[in-house]
């Protein structure tokens, strides 16, 4: 056993030259023996030459792997790469349960498992139980659980489902977010809370539903609340005892949103004064959205972070003509101090509420030639952007699947030219608009291995009919305006697992899937990519060629993060909560009735029959080889 | 004997009809009708149910003005935004048959005004009462519970289901008759 796992260790290390075709189609063939296909399609690649150039985290946002996973992203350049190579092609298909525990609440789990030293940390939905597990003895006992038991009134304006997305540990501690608007630091040995800030007002309508960031002792946390007229920000709170160091909105006056001197967005659509005033109707912009409530990416060399914006609020465009600054776009900060560095909007004055604040990749690679720092982001508006993150200038922006809402992007002025015969309005319906309000791809998280240069992205393929209504502003109730119904998209599959080939700006790969992929991904250096569908199956694929190695039914759809991690018998352990919920998934944990088209913001509609494919729950599943 | 039951139909139609027409164009401002509490639970030590009653509950079900009212209302105040129209989202769906806080008029009146403790607002004093037991009434509707003769017929917007006038008893939904 040990013998093997060196070789494939040393097979995997000769493997980093770029596979041929040939060798991809070869590693799909069923394979006689655990040996030989560790290392028959690795060898066939050495004696080609590499083609394509290397492209790789920068690697001090990407340290070499010691086996634990301690943020959801796995490192700052939120590759979710792990390199442990145990579990391979042949041997993936022996993976067995190792221990299962239920989290005893039945709402959707999109949060990932965190795993440092010999401990598992677990963060449930609402009401955002902590728990830690003892891996060093049998079946994982409870070490320790915290229970901040949030406002349940919470509950009913977290606009889909009352997901947490998970925590961050740090400095031996655990930092996480309660529905009802706290942060909270644990020690991670004992669970007792160390601090405890209350940052969010359910009262307008705010909550937390997202994993913090831990940078040069900063928490960095973002709220929700794009569908209740919310305003969105970014703070940093002192990681020590919790002070807020800075906040950064989203709309509002430059020194609210910390523009100041250093500001140099990219392109002349950004350029301006106070255009987080300017770019609104009046007073709008005090309940215009642009939340943040997804991921957040730090280059320690440049001493940037990167953070989305979420959609413009209401949904209903008529409210507010202009171009919205700065929702739906994407901001680079200084961690220390908050200030913007530049911003680019993804979806200037947005539609269909294209929230810009999915995952981020750190990469470095040759662009046409040049050595570019970039920063890869499969963008909820249905394009795969790549920006160089010095600057904010787009690269690329390529459609990664079916969209009609746009008709590309114009990499002179960097503007998203938005299709006229798919605006949105009050009183009109518009048909077959593509991508959904949930975007090509929602919240879940993409992975990308340096091994193959793909980023493997669990997305959505739906689209809807959209009809603008008239709207009042209620503070702590929707600010919607918009009647949504949505239908599965062309192909009639509803969701992918896109392979995406970053360096040829096409996908290498793509399996369908019948319901909206809503988990994320993580990807090894065995070459093996997981993820998890709806109806419950946690899946393992080759990460060359997409084929079917391993699945397992879990007993509840997933919708979270899997990862893995080496646990203190030094071998490797995969794991993912099993939990179906989330927007998509709300149908089914909110009871939600499908014969109204409208339900759960028109998402009910494309999944009517979700509620005979699975039921509610909350487990976690962890796996290992025999 | 026939004659007597014609008459009979044809002057309760016309009650009914009557009463569908009847429009109180200035709601009662006050808050707060039903002094009483409303109980939350039909659970009560000694055998007895409660029995919350008030007038006011059948007047409102079955008038077409109050019910289309209710309707409109159920958008203006955003009810639209958690409960979507009646399948839910935010907030539990309110077509259904399944009540976590009893489906009787004056339940849902007590749930509008005081709000329940899992997110739902209260919107005492955000809401003239005459107006809450409106949405009170177009809620029942969403499952088949206000007279079709009353109920709303159409929608301005997109039909995201059928017309609640036409919309089944959801308490006899998927069982057979
Ligand atoms: C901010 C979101 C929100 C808004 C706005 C809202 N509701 Fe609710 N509503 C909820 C939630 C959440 C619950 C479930 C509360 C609980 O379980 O304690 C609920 C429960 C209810 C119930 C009880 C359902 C049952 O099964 O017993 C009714 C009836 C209701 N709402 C009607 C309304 C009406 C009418 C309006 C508009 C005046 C409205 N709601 C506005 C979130 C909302």
């Amino acid at each position: 056993m040990k013998a093997a796992r060196q070789l494939t260790a040393r097979c995997a290390q000769s493997g980093r030259a770029r596979l041929t075709r040939a060798a991809r189609q070869y590693a799909g063939l069923s394979i006689v023996g655990a040996m030989m296909l560790a290392c028959l399609p690795v060898l066939m690649a050495a004696s080609e030459s590499p083609s394509t150039p290397a492209i790789s985290p920068p690697a001090s946002a990407a340290p070499p792997d010691d086996g634990q996973w301690t943020m959801p992203a796995k490192n700052y350049a939120s590759t979710r790469y792990s390199e442990l190579a145990e579990i391979n092609a042949g041997n993936v298909k022996n993976l067995q349960v190792a221990f299962t525990f239920s989290t005893g609440v039945n709402k959707g789990q999109e949060a990932a498992p965190l795993v440092v030293g010999s401990t598992m940390y677990i963060v449930t939905p609402f009401p955002n139980i902590v728990y830690a597990l003892d891996l060093s003895k049998p079946g994982a006992p409870i070490k320790w659980k915290y229970e901040p038991n949030p406002e349940p009134a919470a509950q009913g304006v977290a606009c889909c489902d009352v997901v947490n997305r998970g925590a961050a540990f740090a400095d031996g501690r655990i930092f996480f977010n309660t529905l009802d608007g706290h942060t909270i630091a644990l020690d991670a040995n004992s669970g007792q809370p160390i601090w405890n800030i209350h940052i969010g007002n359910i009262n307008v309508g705010e909550t937390l539903t997202m994993a913090p960031l831990v940078v040069k002792g900063k928490v960095l946390v973002g709220n929700s609340g794009g569908e209740m007229g919310v305003r969105g920000w970014v703070k940093a709170l002192d990681a020590g005892d919790g002070h807020v160091v800075w906040t950064a909105f989203s709309t509002g006056p430059d020194k609210e949103v910390l523009i100041g001197p250093d500001f140099k967005p990219h392109y002349d659509m950004d350029k301006g004064k106070d255009l987080g005033v300017t770019t609104w109707p009046p007073e709008a912009w005090k309940i215009g959205g642009g939340n943040m409530w997804g991921w957040i990416s730090y280059d320690p060399d440049l001493n940037l972070i990167f953070h989305g914006t979420g959609n413009p609020g209401p949904w209903n465009p008529d409210l507010r003509p202009g171009d919205n600054k700065w929702t739906s776009g994407i901001f680079a900060r200084d961690p220390d101090t908050g200030a913007a560095k530049w911003f680019y909007q993804w979806t200037p004055h947005d539609l269909h509420d294209y929230d810009g604040i999915n995952e981020q990749i750190l990469l470095d690679m040759n662009w046409q030639g040049k050595p570019r720092k970039v920063l890869v982001r499969p963008e909820r508006n249905g394009y795969l952007y790549v920006l160089d993150r010095t600057t904010g200038e787009v690269l690329s922006a390529k459609p990664y699947g079916p969209v009609n809402s746009s008709k590309g992007v114009d990499l002179k002025t960097g503007r998203l030219m938005a299709n006229p015969d798919k605006k949105t309005g009050t009183g009109k319906v518009v048909r077959d608009i593509c991508p959904t309000a949930s975007g090509l791809k929602d919240w879940q998280p993409s992975a990308f291995s340096p091994k193959t240069g793909l980023l493997y992205i669990p997305h959505n393929n739906l689209c809807m009919d959209e009809q603008g209504v008239e709207v009042n502003y209620i503070a702590g109730t929707p600010y919607v305006g918009m009647n949504v119904r949505m239908i599965p998209g062309p192909g009639g599959n509803r969701g992918a697992l896109t392979a995406w080939d970053i360096a040829a700006e096409k996908p290498a790969w793509s399996l369908k899937e019948n319901f909206p992929v809503w988990s994320g991904a993580v990807v090894t250096a065995g070459d093996i990519v997981f993820y998890g569908t709806m109806e419950g199956w946690f899946k393992a694929v080759s990460a060359k060629t997409g084929e079917l190695l391993w699945q397992f039914k879990t007993s509840s759809g997933i919708i979270g993060q899997p990862v893995t991690y080496r646990g203190p018998d030094g071998h490797q352990y995969v794991a993912i909560l099993s939990g179906v919920g989330g927007w998509a998934g709300a149908i089914v944990s909110g009871d939600l009735d499908p014969r109204d088209a409208t339900a759960a913001l028109g998402f009910v509609n494309a999944m009517k029959d979700l509620k005979n494919a699975t039921t509610a729950g909350g487990t976690l599943y962890v796996f290992r080889l025999p | 004997m026939r004659l007597g039951f014609a008459t009979l139909l044809s002057v309760t139609l016309a009650l009914a009809a009557c009463q569908r027409e009847e429009r109180d164009t200035r709601p009662q401002s006050s808050l707060g009708s039903g002094g009483q509490p409303t109980p939350v639970t039909t659970l009560e030590p000694g055998g007895q149910r409660p029995s919350p009653s008030n007038n006011k509950a059948a007047s409102f079900e079955a008038n077409a003005f109050h019910l289309s009212e209710g309707k409109r209302l159920f958008g203006w105040f955003n009810c639209s935004g958690c409960h979507a129209n009646g399948g839910g989202g935010m907030g539990p769906a309110l077509m259904d048959q399944k009540w976590i806080y009893g489906s009787s008029m004056e339940s849902i009146h007590a749930t509008i005004r005081d709000g329940r403790p899992n997110g739902m607002p209260s919107f005492r004093n955000k809401i003239p009462d005459d107006q809450i037991w409106e949405l009170a009434a177009f809620v029942r509707s969403l499952s088949g519970n206000a007279p079709s003769s009353a109920a709303p017929q159409r929608n301005d917007d997109m039909m995201p289901h059928p017309s609640e006038n036409r919309m089944p008893d959801a308490a006899t939904l998927g069982k057979s008759p």
